[in-house]
Parts: structure tokens; C-alpha cells; sequence
């Protein structure tokens, strides 16, 4: 019996996945846009004085809801701050509080997805197991406790407080892709290879199975930049978030609720800030998303 | 199926236990001044040590506590706040109006998403698909402490659309602006999987079976495709109770609607510990059940985990 | 002979994506008779299932689209049929079964759901008695326990009972003419021959029109009345199945003969036809076939080889029909 199917052969050399996301990155609008708020972004994080001359936390009640004047496009709030500085100024410990968070949940669900998904068996079963119950709990109720918690000393300022309490809470999803993506590639035949040249399991699994397993990795952690931005204004807003000194995208909306009535400036320029960033994180991730991932295309 | 209940109950039960063992560690765990923990840095008078005490049981060990809390928690007696108030009856007096705030948002956003998704999966690429596509982006990058003051201000208080605050005995009108903010927080990812789960059966082989069967579009899509494509939005509502039950904490805060949300907003902006602790243990206990029911939805429309 | 009960005559499908137009069916022309059993035989992307998905009409449109040509099913052209016309066509008169059963039928709905449906919409039986029939359907292909087994789903059959029933799905409204998308390629040897049988038992019993598609010559040789070869999207070779295997008239179809492993040739090297099948997108000019003919010439590069009426009902397109006969 002859099976004609197996006369066709497709062609065609192997191009990496990465390099080929690359290419499809390049011609998508959605990535360039996504990537030029978020560069924007950090830059006004780590340089908010190229932005404004003026000090987000130098507020004149004489100036209370006054209208824009000068460097002060956006006017002052109700106790007469600039509500562009502080705004410009919000950026800064926003970013630094999602990506530190970011990178500790990164961490966390690497090495947790890892391990589950090398190692399999009984560790398999107890991380998961662990990671059920850390989704049993809503996001948001479990880091109310812990925020409250690390935030009652009077004297911080809340940043260590919220990225650890982002950070440690954060990372079950990261885990989870991390584990399944590990599990598909483990059985792959390069991998197989590796293993009989008598590779052992640190290096396969940091050489050989992590860099193939990371593009899903990667997606999950750029939209969790942009949850843990939002995260973070949601503590703040909550009173459990940034305080004392800190300027916040967060505090300046909560702050500025009770006045909407009189000045709705307060509430949106920060509200605006907020959302174009959280925006522009998950835009980056559906990007990357579909670059890796041919088959919606 | 019996056997899936069993075991999803038994599976229900240990997330239970390992859940409010999580919350109560992150509470309690390791601190100096456990006190200090539950009520933050404001003085505390002897009477509310005592009462903490025999609350949480604080100069016992910790596993003792999280047994005496448990305990607690399982026969219905959730204890008193800071301020001497029965937790059990402020939560009796909060939970009529959240739930009807929840059922309307939850309406709102499936009916909306699984319209708009269907609509969108079958015409992939369509001017009905971009829109919808960007509006989607634009709600998800929202989170609940912009959407919500925006919401109140804009459609509430410039435009005079909605009332721009509820009461305690809020009819469905007074309910919807904030639930429509509630539901906006999930209504873009049901969408979105609703879309895609769509247009990929749409491209299924028994959808081409069934066209060869002779069978009318409408029915092609409304008898074969729906079923198939409303089960991975199905699991979806398990996971987005958690997202509501967060965005009402700050939806209820924002439009003056005294139900759990707003009970546990106040507890945390006045350091009330115990509430806080208590509120979030039921709401888990609620979300766990909720998504124990999910799961069994689930089950009946798909065969496949049903005889697994 | 009689009339023919399918004549498609001079079809062309072309599906429009973003990487071009990809030609997969370019000009098929097939005849089948009441009671005949024609074998479409080809390698994989050549078009066979487009072209019956064509004359069921159930291409998805974009991308596919079909742009001339006509079906002709008992003189009416389907093509030219308004939509809720020719969805009375489907199951009542031609049917299709495919490839792969357990994709092919809905998973979220008993077999027994699936089967009744098809009395329920088009004859407006009611529920009972649609029940009933789908326990005769079962009963027909030799489901055992048909009874209980109509209240399964499809995940719960194996392989093979799985396409018994989309066989008797298909046969349900007593169709003229069912076309059979690969239905064994699927299943294990055993099973392969056990539902090649009951298609067989099947078609005699109803005089039906089978048109099997495959890419399986041994599966062909048993039960094909006739054979039509195509490569490229297009019929290159139509004729009586002895003839086909004992004189081949188109120099594919030679090679493919020659490609089959047989006893009498162990030993010698397989005989592989070299080179690939060319892309539709791109689809050589002249032959289709002539970047891998041993016999091609500079005519087979320029011109297009007319359909050559070789024999009353052999039919080859070869500029060098005679030489690949050996005449
Ligand atoms: N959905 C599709 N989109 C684009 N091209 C398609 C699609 N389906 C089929 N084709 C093209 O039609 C050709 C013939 O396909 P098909 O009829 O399925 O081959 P086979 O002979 O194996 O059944 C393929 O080679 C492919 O180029
Ligand atoms: S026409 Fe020419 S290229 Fe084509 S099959 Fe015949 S000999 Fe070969
Ligand atoms: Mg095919």
C-alpha cells in the first residue's frame, strides 16, 4: 500500500522564533505605538524634571483650583499643588513599584514554574496545589491584608510595603504558563538530545528548555507590568497603598474625588496618565502575543 | 458525574482551608505586635486589647489562632470590629444591596459580551469587530479607580445620565451606573474570549458537518457554535467574581452604595483589622462557592470533563 | 450509459489570503453515475477535498471562492442555486462524510441529537419519532446496543464506530449521491477495511452515486468502479480502474504506480516521484506536472495538454499519451 501523503514534503529553512516575532513585531502599529508610550513613560519616570521645572509637593492654598497658568497646563488642585508636576511626578514611584513587583513575581513564578514542570511528581503536585489556593483568593482581598500589614509602619512611605505585597501575591500566573511551557518542551527532541549527552538538570534546564519556554513567560509578565500599575493605584486609592511623601497617580485620585464637583482637573489629568500606561502595557503584551503566537494571525 | 462532584467538592474544601490559612498568615504571621497589626499605629485602649484577644486568640500560637479563627468562621460568628460592632450584622445589613448590584453587573456584562463576542468571532475583521476591539482596550485599560470616579463625573454628575450616588435602598436604576462600571471590568475579557472562541469553532469540522447537513446559518451558529464557544467564557465568571468583588470595594466606596464593599473601604481606610479580616474570609468562602457552582456549569455543558 | 446523476464541468476555486491567491482547484471536470463508485485519487493538496467541499457548497467564503465552473446535479446547476435552495440539496440528496469523525461531529451533543436533528429540521419530524429513526440509523451501520448508545457522545466511541456514525448521519435523508472525504485515513487497517465494507454493502443496497476520495491507492483497487487522478487542482487522468492500474495513460499517474511497493519488487529501490507538488499560489505554467516528468519536453513547459480521449471512457491530459502508453 503507498500513502501518497507522505510524498509531500514541505520545505522551507528554519528560521528561530524569536527572529521571526521580530520581523512580525516590526510591521505591527499596535507595538510601535505601545512602545513609544511606554519609553515616554519611563522617561517621565526616571527624568520628571524634563517634563517640569516646577515641585509636585510645593502647593499654595492662595492657589486652590485655580486655573492653568504658565508651566501649569493643568491648573491646581484644592490645596493648590500643581496638578501637572504631580502628575509628571506620579510616574516615578508608579513604575518603580510596578517593576520592582514585576520582577520579584517574575522571579518567583520562574523558579516555581520550573520546578513543577521539571521535576513533575510530588513537587508538581504540591506547587499546583499551592498555586490553587493562591487563586482561591481574589487578587485584590488577599493584597488588602498583606498590604495593611507591611504598611502600618507611620514613617514609610508605602513603596517597599506595596511591591512586596505585589510582588509575593502576583506571580501565580507567571508560574502557571511558565510550568505548561516547560512541560511541552521538555519532551521536545532537543531536549532529549541534551539529556543523553549527559547534560544535567541545571542546564537544561536554564540551557536548553528556559529559552524556549520564555515567550509565553515574557507575554504574562508585560501585562502584569500593567496590572501592578494598576495595582498599585487601587492600594494607594484604598489608603493602603503609597503614602506620606509619595506622589501617586493613585493618591492624587483618591484625593481628588471628594472635589470633583468643584474641579474635575485633580481627577482626570492623573486618571488619564494612569490608564494611557496601563494601556500601553497590555497593548505591548497583545503585540508580543500575537508576534509569538502564528496562529490567529 | 457523580464522582466529579465528589471530587471537586473534596478539592473545594482543601482550597478552603489552605485559602483562609494564606489570609490569615499574611495577616498574623511573623508580626511583633499583633495588635499594632490589626488596628495600625492609632492607641489602643485596654478594652479593645481584651476584645482582640478574645477574638484572635493573640497570645495563643498561631496554629491555635488559625483554629479559633476557623472555628469562628465556620459556625457563623465573625467577632466585632475595633469599634465594638457585631462583624455578622453589619454584613447581613450589606450583603441585599451588593447582590443586587453584583446580579445586575454580571447580567450587564454577559448579555453585552456574549452579544458584542458572537457578533465580532463571526465577523472577524469586520468594521462591528475593530470597533468593538479598540472600545475593549480602551475598558481594560481602565482600572476600577479611574473607570469608577470617571464614570461618576462624566455620565453621573457633567451629563446628569445616571444618578451620581446610591443609597442603601437603591432601586435597578439608582444601581446602574455603578454596576455598569462593575461590569465593565469584565465585560472586555469575556468579550474578547467570547470572540475568539467563536471564530475558532466557527472554523471547527463539525461546523462544516453541520453545514453539510443542510442545516440554515442561524442554526449552525445558534445550536452548534454557541454551546461550544460559551464554555471557556463559562469558566471565565468562576475567576471574574474576584474581579467584581474587588472593583465593588472601590465602586460601592465611590457612589455611597453601603454594601460589603463599602463596609470593608471604611474598614480600610480606619485600620479596622478585624473587619477587614472577617469581610475578606466570607467573600472567600463566597468566591470559593461560586466558582464551585462554575465548575459544575461547566461540567454539564461540556460531556467530555463530565465522563473524564 | 445513463445520465450522469453529478457532472462538475470545468471547476475553479481559488482561496484569496494574505500570502496571494492559491489556485486549488483549476478547471476539475467529473462525471458520476447512479450505482458507480469513482475514486478521486491525488497527493494531499491537491485539491480533492476543496473540490468536494465545492459541490457541497460549503467552502467558508472568504477566503475561498468559486470562480466558474458548474455542478450539475440531475441537469440543475447547483452553483447557480439561490443559498436556501441549494441547503435542500445538502444531506437530502448529496451527502459527505470526512476524514476525521471525532472532529466532524459535535462534542457537546449526544450522537442521538446529532442523527435526529437531521429529521427534526428538514422533515419536521417529531422529537419521538426522531429519536426512533436515529436508533434505526445506528441499527443500519451495526452499531451494537443501538438503544443506549444513541445517548452517547461522540467522545465516547472508538475510532471506527465514530465513522459509522457520520455514515449513518449522512445516509439518514436516503441521499443519491455521498461523497467520502478520506474516510478511512483515519483508522487502523482492520477497521479501514471493516468501514470500507459497509460503505460498499451500503451503496449497493441504495444504488447510490459514491464518490470516494483518497490518496490511498490500495483502499481504491477494491472497491473503485472508476478512477479520476488529480494533480494540481485538476483531473489529469479518468478511467476504468483495471485499465488505470494495467496501462496508465498519464505519465503521473505512471509514476504513482510505480511509487507502490510491491512483493514482486523487493529489493529494488522505491521509486519515489522526485521533486514536490507545486504550490498553488504559484502553479508552473504548461503542465503542472512537467518540473518532475521524466518524459516533459519543451511543449509541456509552454502549452497546457488538452483532456485526450483515449478510449470510450478514458480520458488523459499528456502531450505524450502515446509514449507513456507505449504505443
Ligand atoms: N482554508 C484554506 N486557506 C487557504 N488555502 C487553502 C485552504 N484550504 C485549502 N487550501 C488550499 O487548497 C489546496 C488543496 O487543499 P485540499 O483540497 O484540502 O487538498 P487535498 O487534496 O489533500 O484534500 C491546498 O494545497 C491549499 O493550498
Ligand atoms: S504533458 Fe508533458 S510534463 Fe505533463 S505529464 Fe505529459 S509528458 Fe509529463
Ligand atoms: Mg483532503
Amino acid at each position: 500500500m503507498s500513502d501518497l501523503g507522505e510524498l509531500s514534503r514541505t520545505a522551507g529553512k528554519p528560521r528561530s522564533l524569536a527572529g521571526d516575532a521580530w520581523l512580525d513585531l516590526r510591521t505591527r502599529k499596535v507595538f510601535w505605538i505601545a512602545a513609544v508610550l511606554v519609553v515616554v513613560v519611563l522617561v517621565m519616570a526616571i527624568w520628571p524634571s524634563l517634563f517640569t521645572s516646577a515641585d509636585p509637593r510645593d502647593c499654595l492654598l492662595a492657589r486652590k483650583n485655580a486655573g492653568p497658568t504658565g508651566g501649569a497646563i493643568f491648573g491646581f488642585d484644592f490645596q493648590g499643588c500643581d496638578v501637572y508636576a504631580k502628575t509628571v511626578f506620579g510616574a516615578r514611584d508608579s513604575i518603580l513599584v510596578a517593576v520592582s513587583a514585576t520582577l520579584i513575581s517574575g522571579v518567583i513564578g520562574l523558579l516555581v514554574g520550573l520546578a513543577a514542570g521539571y521535576f513533575g511528581g510530588w513537587l508538581d503536585a504540591l506547587l499546583s496545589r499551592f498555586i490553587d489556593v493562591m487563586l482561591g483568593i481574589p487578587f485584590l482581598l488577599a493584597a488588602i491584608v498583606l498590604a495593611q500589614r507591611l504598611s502600618s509602619d507611620p514613617q514609610s512611605n508605602g513603596v517597599l510595603a506595596v511591591t512586596v505585597t505585589l510582588g509575593v501575591l502576583g506571580w501565580t500566573t507567571a508560574a502557571r504558563v511558565m510550568r505548561s511551557a516547560v512541560l511541552t518542551s521538555k519532551n521536545q527532541d532537543y531536549v532529549a538530545a541534551a539529556r543523553m549527552l549527559g547534560a544535567g538538570p541545571g542546564r537544561l534546564m536554564f540551557r536548553h528548555i528556559l529559552p524556549n519556554s520564555i515567550s509565553p513567560f515574557i507575554v504574562v509578565l508585560t501585562v502584569l507590568l500593567g496590572i501592578n500599575i494598576a495595582g498599585e493605584a487601587t492600594l494607594s486609592y484604598l489608603g493602603v497603598g503609597l503614602k506620606g511623601d509619595a506622589v501617586s497617580w493613585g493618591i492624587a485620585i483618591a484625593e481628588a474625588g471628594p472635589f470633583v464637583r468643584t474641579a474635575a482637573g485633580p481627577l482626570v489629568w492623573p486618571s488619564v496618565f494612569l490608564a494611557a500606561t496601563v494601556l500601553a502595557f497590555i497593548m505591548l503584551g497583545d503585540a508580543v502575543r500575537d508576534a509569538f503566537d502564528p496562529k490567529l494571525r | 458525574m457523580f464522582r466529579f462532584i465528589v471530587r471537586r467538592l473534596l478539592q473545594m474544601v482543601v482550597t478552603f482551608f489552605g485559602a483562609t490559612f494564606v489570609v490569615y498568615a499574611l495577616m498574623f504571621a511573623y508580626v511583633d505586635d499583633p495588635y499594632q497589626a490589626l488596628v495600625g499605629d492609632r492607641p489602643i485602649t485596654d478594652a479593645q486589647r481584651a476584645a482582640l484577644d478574645a477574638r484572635f486568640h493573640l497570645d495563643d500560637g498561631f496554629f491555635q489562632q488559625y483554629w479559633h479563627y476557623i472555628r469562628g468562621l465556620l459556625t457563623g460568628d465573625l467577632g466585632e470590629t475595633i469599634t465594638g460592632r457585631s462583624i455578622g450584622d453589619l454584613l447581613a445589613q450589606a450583603w441585599p444591596v451588593t447582590i443586587r448590584l453584583a446580579l445586575l453587573s454580571i447580567v450587564i456584562a454577559a448579555v453585552v459580551a456574549v452579544g458584542a463576542g458572537v457578533l465580532s468571532g463571526i465577523r472577524r475583521g469586520g468594521a462591528f469587530d475593530t470597533v468593538t476591539l479598540v472600545l475593549t482596550l480602551i475598558v481594560l485599560a481602565m482600572p476600577i479607580v479611574v473607570l469608577a470616579p470617571l464614570a461618576q463625573l462624566v455620565l453621573g454628575i457633567q451629563l446628569g445620565w445616571f444618578p451620581p450616588t446610591a443609597g442603601r435602598d437603591a432601586g435597578l436604576y439608582e444601581l446602574l451606573l455603578p454596576a455598569l462600571v462593575l461590569g465593565s471590568l469584565v465585560i472586555a475579557t469575556e468579550l474578547r474570549v467570547t470572540r475568539t472562541s467563536v471564530a475558532e469553532n466557527l472554523r471547527a469540522d463539525y461546523v462544516r458537518t453541520a453545514r453539510a447537513k443542510g442545516l440554515a446559518p442561524k442554526r449552525v451558529i445558534g445550536v452548534h457554535v454557541l454551546r461550544n464557544s460559551l464554555i471557556p467564557v463559562i469558566t471565565l465568571i468562576g475567576v471574574d467574581i474576584g474581579v467584581l468583588m474587588s472593583g465593588a470595594i472601590v465602586t460601592e466606596g465611590v457612589f455611597n452604595i453601603p454594601g460589603v464593599g463599602f463596609n470593608l473601604f471604611r474598614g480600610i481606610r480606619a485600620e479596622d483589622g478585624p473587619l477587614v479580616v472577617g469581610f475578606v474570609s466570607v467573600l472567600i468562602i463566597v468566591f470559593l462557592v461560586i466558582n464551585l457552582i462554575v465548575d459544575l456549569v461547566y461540567a454539564a455543558l461540556d460531556p467530555r470533563i463530565r465522563y473524564e | 450509459m445513463t445520465a450522469p446523476l453529478l457532472d462538475v464541468r470545468d471547476l475553479h476555486v481559488e482561496f484569496r489570503t494574505r500570502e496571494g491567491v492559491a489556485r486549488a482547484v483549476n478547471g476539475v471536470d467529473l462525471r458520476l453515475h447512479p450505482g458507480e463508485t469513482l475514486a478521486v485519487l491525488g497527493e494531499s493538496g491537491c485539491g480533492k477535498s476543496v473540490t468536494a467541499q465545492a459541490i457541497m457548497g460549503i467552502l467558508d467564503t472568504p477566503p475561498a471562492h468559486v470562480t466558474g465552473g458548474q455542478v450539475l446535479y440531475q441537469g440543475v446547476d447547483l452553483l447557480r442555486l439561490p443559498e436556501n435552495e441549494r441547503r435542500k440539496v445538502r444531506a437530502n440528496r448529496i451527502a459527505m462524510i470526512f476524514q476525521d469523525a471525532l472532529s466532524a461531529l459535535n462534542p457537546v451533543y449526544t450522537v442521538g441529537f446529532q442523527l435526529a436533528e437531521l429529521f427534526r429540521v428538514h422533515r419536521g419530524t417529531s422529537r419521538g419519532d426522531a429519536k426512533r429513526r436515529a436508533v434505526e440509523l445506528l441499527d443500519m451501520v451495526h452499531i451494537p446496543d443501538a438503544k443506549r448508545r444513541v445517548k452517547d457522545y461522540p467522545h465516547q466511541f472508538s475510532g471506527g464506530m465514530r465513522q459509522r456514525v457520520m455514515i449513518a448521519m449522512a445516509l439518514a435523508l436516503d441521499p443519491e449521491v455521498l461523497i467520502a472525504d478520506e474516510p478511512t485515513t483515519a483508522l487502523d487497517v482492520t477497521v479501514q477495511a471493516q468501514i470500507m465494507r459497509l460503505l460498499a454493502e451500503l451503496q449497493r443496497e441504495r444504488n447510490m452515486g459514491l464518490m470516494l476520495i483518497t490518496h490511498d491507492m490500495g483502499v481504491v483497487a477494491d472497491v473503485a468502479d472508476r478512477i479520476a487522478v488529480m494533480y494540481a487542482g485538476k483531473v489529469v487522468e479518468e478511467a476504468p480502474v483495471y485499465d488505470i492500474y494495467a496501462r496508465p495513460a498519464h505519465a503521473y499517474t505512471k509514476a504513482l504506480l510505480e511509487s507502490i511497493p510491491r512483493l514482486d519488487h523487493k529489493g529494488r529501490a522505491l521509486n519515489v516521484i522526485r521533486g514536490l507538488p507545486p504550490a498553488l499560489t504559484d502553479v508552473p505554467r504548461g503542465c503542472a506536472f512537467h518540473p518532475r516528468c521524466a518524459y516533459a519536453r519543451e511543449i509541456c513547459r509552454q502549452e497546457t495538454p488538452p483532456a485526450y480521449q483515449i478510449a470510450p471512457q478514458r480520458i488523459a491530459s499528456c502531450h505524450f499519451v502515446r509514449e507513456v502508453l507505449g504505443v
